[in-house]
This record gives structure tokens, C-alpha cells and sequence, in this order.
């Protein structure tokens, strides 16, 4: 009995000191947020919102982010799902190296693709000028809308790959069986049956998809030149009212979190439609392919996938090139890495010592979180859970800024320290992980952990020794794809960051607009080479070369 | 050390939901005791509430002298076999049966000896270094129950353990299990929904219906002198007929719509005056007359050969559809569409109240009253 009542108190305890977390770090800065934005002077005033709406040139921000990102989704997911069912139903040449890179292309900086495609198609690209001298044509310019929209669907579209190969493996091949014994196969049967089994997987990777496209700020910054979006101006808003009035940078975040909070219930109601649950028990068999349709369909398989693709290997090999101060020359050498480790030394460090910090404290605070919610619900713990996905509908930058208003004053500072960085990774990924904790959890039987009990094990040792592994795989995938999501943030970092907590991403992003175009592609490589080697050790450890969100 | 289960007045309710709103039981020591009924009456309700993960609304739950309602369920000492098994994926058979004998901190010899005799007693000692995915359902079942055994439990919990299992491994698996329980005589509950395994592996049943004990007894005696209909109908096969019961120069006489009647003589004395009965007649308790024509008139509408016995549907001239099994004979089938009359084995049929609500027939021994007093 008494037993019993520690064990309980035991979790209480660590419920309200979640909650206590996440009223402190995350619920405190965004009302610090709301008070910026509609007070002045200890006056309510939507003055800040006025401002905003009465001028064409913020406007016009939001439409064309929607306009970009829309489209954007929409083009993400016309060559993903394909390539997708074309990789799950047919045995594509080299389908383990196509996999790989579609993985990497996913993992990338966003940033990183779209100044690689300005040295590509840019005004002095390479094959715009290649194109020029061979044929005297100029090839239309990439700058503003459709730099971005070509950057974010190439960058996007392996996420859609992986979300709906994932959902594929899941039809069980019985259900292809019936239908082609109904007589329906094909494109009709991918029409009428696959996609609507596949949809809310769909709807999840539109959503994720448009989220990104929508919240990227590296992109439009860089390749965007006139064409503005709304991260670009949430960032210039904040950054020109630094130290003066914030009060306006708070009413552009706040306008932010509504864009996406509306984007978010309506894609959860447009889910809710769609609720079903599948279980394969024999996953599709892949089919040979012969003739044209071979041919056609690995052309089509390897050419997307190389797009997406070209431009991490061109910032690869530029790293690589001679260089005059800021100009490549003819000739190679690594001078670009000489002068990347003599001018930040602690870009490196700093990037494994803020991403494991906050990796592991995002994985342990996920599966104790997922255990509150899926094992004790209650009263406190599903206030947690609403609180958890809070994070899920506020722009990276926005982050940044709550982060900054909370915590640059007494008694808490912490602006400029690892901490903050930390913090605000934290707050930003660990939505995704406890969703997959808690899905992950949701699938062990609760007969598992009795089995334990009544064989003699605490209800923590019985959580932790029992459950916890059965999660591994689970908590796993998803660390590592956190992992990598961390170490290639840009959008809260650039909010947060100073000389002492500078890290890869932002030494490239810092070199990139001071235009020296060497030293960033080494920290690019860099960069890459650390992502390449985080998706090996997944691969080793989790004896698996498929991955999924 | 087996122990015997004493159950006083147990509650179960879910919010404003009454699930078991007052049961008792006597479990003797050693007994293999089968809770059973249709899905829905409270049975894995209860064997949970023993194991200790259900909460227990009211009542007292006694292990011998124990009261174990607030013990921990790590400790009550229990082993249990689930529905799903519930073998841990991340271990290997050998670690899966070894992982409760190492909670206890045994000293290792006796774990590797206490494990390695019971993989042997459940002939799996071939599988011990095998991740539980590359094991069939007979196999894991196996290691659940050798895994649920190697503590040396007090008492043996199993809920519905053969559900997941095909027919033939069902039957394969349930001599197993009695086999192993008669071998060790630990005390066990067992819950399941079919009948026929309940049978073959009890020695005592309870008979479970919307949360209540309807009888509690041996096989024979639930197959045999059901305590009401309920009873009757779930345990076995049965015709149920309507009938009346006559009180005729002192004789009790037994009255089917058609005419047909017959003396009964093993009627309780307080049952004795005229009244509507429900009858139930167990399909092997008819015997079929084509000659004379005495007895219920019916036609036969279909025949089924079965090897050991041939089973008959036929309908009577009320409409009622009567089923008939007789031991296979070497001439012939009797012909779909003969008119056949059926008599009945009087001493075996049972009678009940027009609700159906008790037994009108001498020899119904039900356990469960023995405790409804106290």
C-alpha cells in the first residue's frame, strides 16, 4: 500500500514539474508576446495591428507566402507521391542509393539549396553562362517567385516521399490482389483505391509540407531578392525595432501564429474525415519492370531525385575550388576549409554540444510526456498534452522572439547564452517527438507492462526496462531525424544566436550573404558530411536502410 | 505454495457503470477454476481485479488468510498468461521466462536452473536463444505460460490463453495446459467464452452472465442439472420446448403442446402444482420412434452424417425446430422429409419455471449457494 502511494507520488511530481517547464518556457514567453503586441505604455492598443494591415507592403507579404507555398505544396506532392508508389510497387535500379539520397536531400538546409541553385542558375551560374555562350539564349531568372518555389518543392518533396512510402508499406497486398481481381488495376486502381487508403498520409504530408514552405525564411531571403514573404518581413521587424519599440515585431509574430493555427485546425478537421487504421500483414511485393515503362520510370525515379539532389553536390564540389577573397578561381584546394576552421572554430563544437543537449533532452522529456499522456491520463497530464502541441503551430523565428521578450531581463536571463539556444530547440522539436512517442506508445499493449508487474517488477522498472526498449525503434528514427532538423535549424537560431553560440548552419547562412561563397560551401560540406554520417549510424543501429518520420 | 481464493461481496464499477455489483467465490486450493460466459459479463473483469489491475470498488479479496486488495500487484505473487500473450518482443525465450525469477534477485544458478527446468517442462528448450517474432502462437504461448510458472506463483491467473490460437492448436494447447497444472497442482483461474475448452480443462466452472454468478460447479453437474436456463443453454447444446406441468391422481405429469406427455418423477416437492415450464432437451436425450406412432410428431428436414453420430433438424407441427443427435447406425440415414416421433429420456431432460429462472428437477447442486449466506 504504501509502495503504491510512492509510486504515484512519484509521477506527480514529475507531471507538475513538466508543467511547470512548460509554463515557464514556453507559456510565459508567448504571453510576453501578447502583451507586447497589444500594449503600450500599459495601455491596450491594437495600433501595432493597424500599422501592420494598413500598409500594402505587409499584405502583400502574406499573400504571396501563401501563393509560394501553396503552390509550392502543390508541385511537392505531384512528383513525390508518384516516385513514392513507383519505389514501393516496382524494383527500381539502385532503389537502396536512391533512398539514401532522397533521405539526405530531405535532411538539408533549405538555405544551403537555394544559394547552390543561385551559383547553378543564378545571373553568373554556371549554366546560365554555359547556356549563354553555347547558344546566346538567357534562360529566364530564377530570383523572387520562381526561385523559391523551385528551391522549396525540390527541397520538399522527399519529405512527401518518405510520409507516403511509409503509408504504402502499410496496405496490405491483399487489398492490390482484390481490386485486381475486381478488375481494377493500374492507374485506376492508384487513383480509386491506393490514394484514398494512403490519404490521411496525404493530408499530414500537405500539411507538414506547407508548414515548412511557409515558415522558411533562408529561402526567400537569399534567391527571393524584391518578391517578400512573411518570415522575411517577421525577421526584418524584429530586427529593425531591436532596442527601441518591439512592440510591432510581437504583432507580427502574433499575426504568424494565427496564419498558422488556422492552417493547423483546418487540416485536423479535414483528418478527422478521414480516420482508419491499417496494419499490413504481407507488404506489396515489388514487381520487375520491362521494356519502356522500365525505362521511363527509373528515368523519371532518378532524374527528380537528382534535381533535388544537384545542388548539395555542387556546393560539395565548390567547397573544394581555388579561391581569390571572395571570387573562385581556376584550380582546387582546400584553402575554403583552412580559412572555415581558422575564422570559427567554434561553429563545429558548438553544433554537437547544443544539438545533443538538446536532442537528449527532447528524447527524455518525449518519452516521459508520452507516458503521462498514453498511461496516467488525468486532469494535469492533458493540459500537458494541449500544451505540447502549442509549439507545433508557432514559426521558428516567432520562437526566437518570445524567447528574446522572456528572458533578456531579470531574474531569468538567458539571451545569448547556450541555454536559450537549447530552450529553443527544444520547445521547437519536441512536438514531433512526443507525437511519435505517443503513437509509438499507443501500440504496446498495456498487458506487457502487467506481464512485468505481476512477474515481480516495479511499475517504473516495468516502464523503463520493458517499454522503453519496445519504443527504441520508435524513439530512435525519430532522434535522429530530430538530430539532423537541430543541427540545420536556421529560422529560431539566427533570432538567438551571437559569436559564442554560433553553429554550422549559421556560419553558413553568415557567409553565404557576406557573399563568400568558399568558406560557406566548406561549412555546407561539413555540414552534409555530419548528416551523412548521423543517417549511417541510424542505419547501423537500427539495422534498417528505410526511414520514416 | 498454492493458495486457496476467497472472494467476499467484490464491486467493480467504472464511473456510474456497475459492472459487478456483488459476487462471491471460493476457490480451493490446487483447483483449476474456469470463469465463463458470453464477452461482456464481467469475467476477465474479475480474474483482473485478482491480479491486482483492476481497482477493486468493494468487497474483500482474500489469498488463504491474506486480504490482497491493496497489495501491490508485483506482489500477490501471481502468474499470468495473457490474451495476447504480452512476451516481451526485446527479449529472448530464455530471458522472457528468466525476467521475474531475476526481479526476485535470485542467486544466478537458480535462475539459469529454474529457467532451464522450465523450458524443459514446456519442451521449448530448443528456442531459448530465439527473439519471440521468429516463435509461432503455440510456441510463445508456451513461453507465456513458462515464463508465468518459473516464479512459482501462489496462483496460476489465464485470460482467455487459447483465444488467439487455430482450432487445432487449441485443442493441442489446452491438454498442455491441464497437463501442467495437474503436474505442479497450482491453484488456477482461468477465463475464457468457449464452453467446450472450459470443459475439457476445469474441474470447477462458474458460469458468468451480466456481471453475476449463475452456478458454480463441475462440468457434469453444469452439463447435467443446469441451474436455470441460461445455464442450461450456454453450457452445451439444447432444444428448449414449452411445456406444462400437471398434477394428475397424485402423479406429476409432463405436457408438450402436441399431445405428448409424460410422468415425471424427480420433481422438488415445493415445484408440485400446475403450471407453464420451459423444457430443456439436450439433442441426445430424444429418442426417435418410427413406428409407433408415440410421442412429439415431427419432420425430419435435414440429416448430417458425422461419422460417430448423425445429427437431425427437424421441425415440429408448432413450428418449433427441435435438433436430434443419434449414434450412427449401420443401415441408413433415416430420409429427409420422414414423419418421426420423438419421446425423451425423462431422467435426463430438465425442466424450469415459464421465466426460466430456476431448476424444477431433484439433483441441482449449485456451489455458489454455499456462500451467498455469508
Amino acid at each position: 500500500m504504501t509502495k503504491k502511494n510512492k509510486n504515484f507520488d512519484i509521477w506527480k511530481v514529475v507531471s507538475i514539474v513538466v508543467l511547470a517547464m512548460y509554463l515557464l518556457f514556453l507559456m510565459w514567453p508567448l504571453l510576453k508576446l501578447f502583451l507586447q503586441a497589444f500594449f503600450k505604455q500599459g495601455q491596450f492598443t491594437i495600433e501595432q495591428f493597424v500599422n501592420f494591415f494598413s500598409q500594402r507592403y505587409y499584405r502583400k507579404s502574406i499573400t504571396n507566402s501563401l501563393k509560394v507555398s501553396s503552390l509550392a505544396t502543390l508541385l511537392t506532392l505531384v512528383i513525390g507521391i508518384p516516385l513514392a508508389y513507383f519505389y514501393q510497387m516496382y524494383e527500381i535500379k539502385g532503389k537502396g542509393l536512391l533512398q539514401v539520397i532522397i533521405i539526405l536531400c530531405s535532411m538539408s538546409a533549405p538555405f544551403i539549396g537555394a544559394y547552390s541553385w543561385i551559383m547553378l542558375l543564378g545571373r553568373s551560374g554556371v549554366i546560365t553562362v554555359a547556356i549563354k555562350n553555347l547558344t546566346g539564349f538567357t534562360i529566364p531568372d530564377i530570383y523572387g517567385f520562381n526561385g523559391i518555389l523551385l528551391v522549396l518543392a525540390l527541397q520538399l518533396f522527399p519529405l512527401v516521399f518518405l510520409y507516403v512510402s511509409g503509408a504504402l508499406k502499410n496496405i496490405d497486398n491483399s487489398l492490390l490482389e482484390a481490386s485486381e481481381n475486381m478488375g481494377c488495376t493500374g492507374t485506376k486502381r492508384f487513383l480509386t483505391l491506393i490514394i484514398p487508403l494512403i490519404m490521411p498520409t496525404i493530408i499530414a504530408a500537405t500539411l507538414m509540407v506547407f508548414m515548412r514552405a511557409f515558415a522558411d525564411f533562408g529561402t526567400p531571403l537569399l534567391i527571393g531578392e524584391g518578391y517578400q514573404t512573411f518570415p522575411v518581413v517577421i525577421y526584418n521587424a524584429y530586427f529593425s525595432e531591436t532596442g527601441s519599440d518591439r512592440g510591432f515585431g510581437a504583432a507580427v509574430s502574433i499575426i504568424a501564429i494565427a496564419i498558422t493555427a488556422i492552417i493547423f485546425l483546418f487540416q485536423r478537421y479535414v483528418n478527422s474525415k478521414f480516420t482508419f487504421t491499417m496494419n499490413a500483414m504481407n507488404s506489396i511485393e515489388r514487381k520487375p519492370l520491362k521494356g519502356i515503362k522500365a525505362v521511363l520510370i527509373n528515368l523519371y525515379c532518378w532524374f527528380m531525385v537528382g534535381l533535388a539532389f544537384l545542388p548539395q553536390v555542387y556546393v560539395i564540389y565548390t567547397s573544394f575550388l581555388k579561391t581569390s577573397g571572395k571570387l573562385f578561381v581556376k584550380g582546387y584546394s582546400l584553402d575554403s576549409y583552412r580559412l572555415a576552421f581558422r575564422n570559427l572554430r567554434r561553429a563545429v563544437p558548438n553544433t554537437f554540444k547544443i544539438g545533443l543537449a538538446a536532442l537528449a533532452i527532447v528524447i527524455f522529456l518525449a518519452i516521459i510526456i508520452a507516458y503521462l499522456v498514453v498511461r496516467r491520463s488525468n486532469f494535469v497530464n492533458k493540459i500537458i498534452d494541449t500544451l505540447s502541441m502549442i509549439p507545433y503551430i508557432i514559426p521558428g523565428s516567432v520562437v526566437g522572439i518570445a524567447l528574446v521578450m522572456a528572458f533578456s531581463k531579470k531574474p531569468l536571463v538567458l539571451t545569448g547564452t547556450v541555454a536559450i539556444m537549447v530552450i529553443a530547440l527544444v520547445i521547437r522539436r519536441i512536438p514531433y517527438t512526443i507525437r511519435s512517442s505517443v503513437a509509438t506508445l499507443q501500440q504496446i499493449p498495456l498487458s506487457i507492462e502487467e506481464a512485468a508487474i505481476s512477474l515481480g517488477a516495479t511499475k517504473m522498472k516495468a516502464f523503463f526496462g520493458i517499454t522503453v526498449p519496445m519504443m527504441a525503434n520508435g524513439i530512435l528514427s525519430g532522434a535522429i531525424m530530430s538530430w539532423v532538423t537541430i543541427i540545420t535549424e536556421l529560422s529560431t537560431a539566427i533570432i538567438l544566436y551571437n559569436l559564442r553560440t554560433v553553429t554550422l548552419t549559421l556560419a553558413v547562412y553568415t557567409y553565404v550573404s557576406r557573399g563568400n561563397y568558399g568558406i560557406a560551401a566548406a561549412y555546407a560540406t561539413i555540414l552534409t558530411v555530419a548528416t551523412i554520417l548521423s543517417l549511417l549510424l541510424y542505419m547501423f543501429i537500427a539495422k534498417t536502410d528505410e526511414v520514416s518520420f | 505454495m498454492s493458495v486457496n481464493i476467497k472472494i467476499n461481496h467484490a464491486v467493480k464499477r467504472y464511473g456510474d457503470n456497475t459492472i459487478i455489483t456483488d459476487l462471491s467465490l471460493n476457490i480451493k486450493e490446487g483447483e483449476f477454476f474456469t470463469l465463463l460466459g458470453p464477452s461482456g459479463c464481467g469475467k476477465t473483469t474479475l480474474l483482473r481485479m485478482i491480479a491486482g489491475f483492476n481497482s477493486i470498488e468493494g468487497g474483500d479479496f482474500y489469498f488463504n488468510d491474506t486480504r490482497i486488495n491493496d497489495m501491490d500487484p508485483a506482489k500477490r505473487n501471481i502468474g499470468m498468461v495473457f490474451q495476447n500473450y504480452a512476451i516481451f518482443p526485446n527479449m529472448t525465450v530464455e530471458k522472457n521466462v528468466a525476467y521475474g525469477l531475476k526481479n526476485r534477485k535470485l542467486p544466478k544458478e537458480e535462475i539459469k536452473e529454474t529457467t532451464d527446468r522450465f523450458l524443459k517442462l514446456m519442451k521449448i528448450e530448443e528456442y531459448r536463444s530465439r527473439m519471440p517474432e521468429k516463435l509461432s502462437g503455440g510456441q510463445q504461448q508456451r513461453v507465456a505460460l513458462a515464463r508465468a510458472l518459473a516464479i512459482t506463483p501462489n496462483v496460476l491467473l489465464m485470460d482467455e490463453p487459447l483465444s488467439n490460437l487455430d482450432a487445432k492448436l487449441r485443442v493441442e494447447m489446452r491438454t498442455v495446459i491441464k497437463e501442467i497444472q495437474n503436474t505442479i497442482g497450482i491453484t488456477t483461474v482461468y477465463v475464457t467464452h468457449d464452453q467446450e475448452e472450459a470443459m475439457a480443462v476445469s474441474d470447477r466452472i462458474a458460469v458468468m452472465n451480466l456481471g453475476d454468478i449463475q452456478q458454480i460447479g463441475t462440468p457434469k453437474v453444469l452439463y447435467q442439472r443446469p441451474t436455470n436456463l441460461f445455464v442450461a443453454t450456454f453450457i452445451g447444446r439444447t432444444n428448449i420446448v414449452d411445456g406444462k406441468l400437471k398434477i394428475e391422481d397424485g402423479k406429476t405429469m409432463l405436457h408438450f403442446p402436441s399431445g405428448y406427455a409424460c410422468e415425471m418423477d424427480n420433481i422438488l416437492d415445493e415445484y408440485k402444482y400446475d403450471q407453464k415450464v420451459k423444457v430443456s432437451i439436450r439433442p441426445e436425450e430424444l429418442v426417435v420412434d418410427t413406428k409407433n406412432k408415440e410421442g412429439i410428431k415431427a419432420i425430419i428436414d435435414d440429416a448430417v452424417f458425422l461419422g460417430l453420430n448423425t445429427h437431425y433438424f427437424v421441425h415440429t407441427d408448432d413450428g418449433d425446430k427441435i435438433e436430434i443427435i443419434q449414434e450412427s447406425k449401420i443401415d441408413s440415414i433415416i430420409e429427409k422429409g420422414t414423419e418421426i416421433y420423438l419421446q425423451v429420456k425423462k431422467e435426463k431432460i430438465n425442466i424450469f419455471d415459464e421465466n426460466g429462472q430456476y431448476n424444477l428437477v431433484k439433483g441441482v447442486i449449485n456451489d455458489l449457494d454455499l456462500y451467498t449466506g455469508d
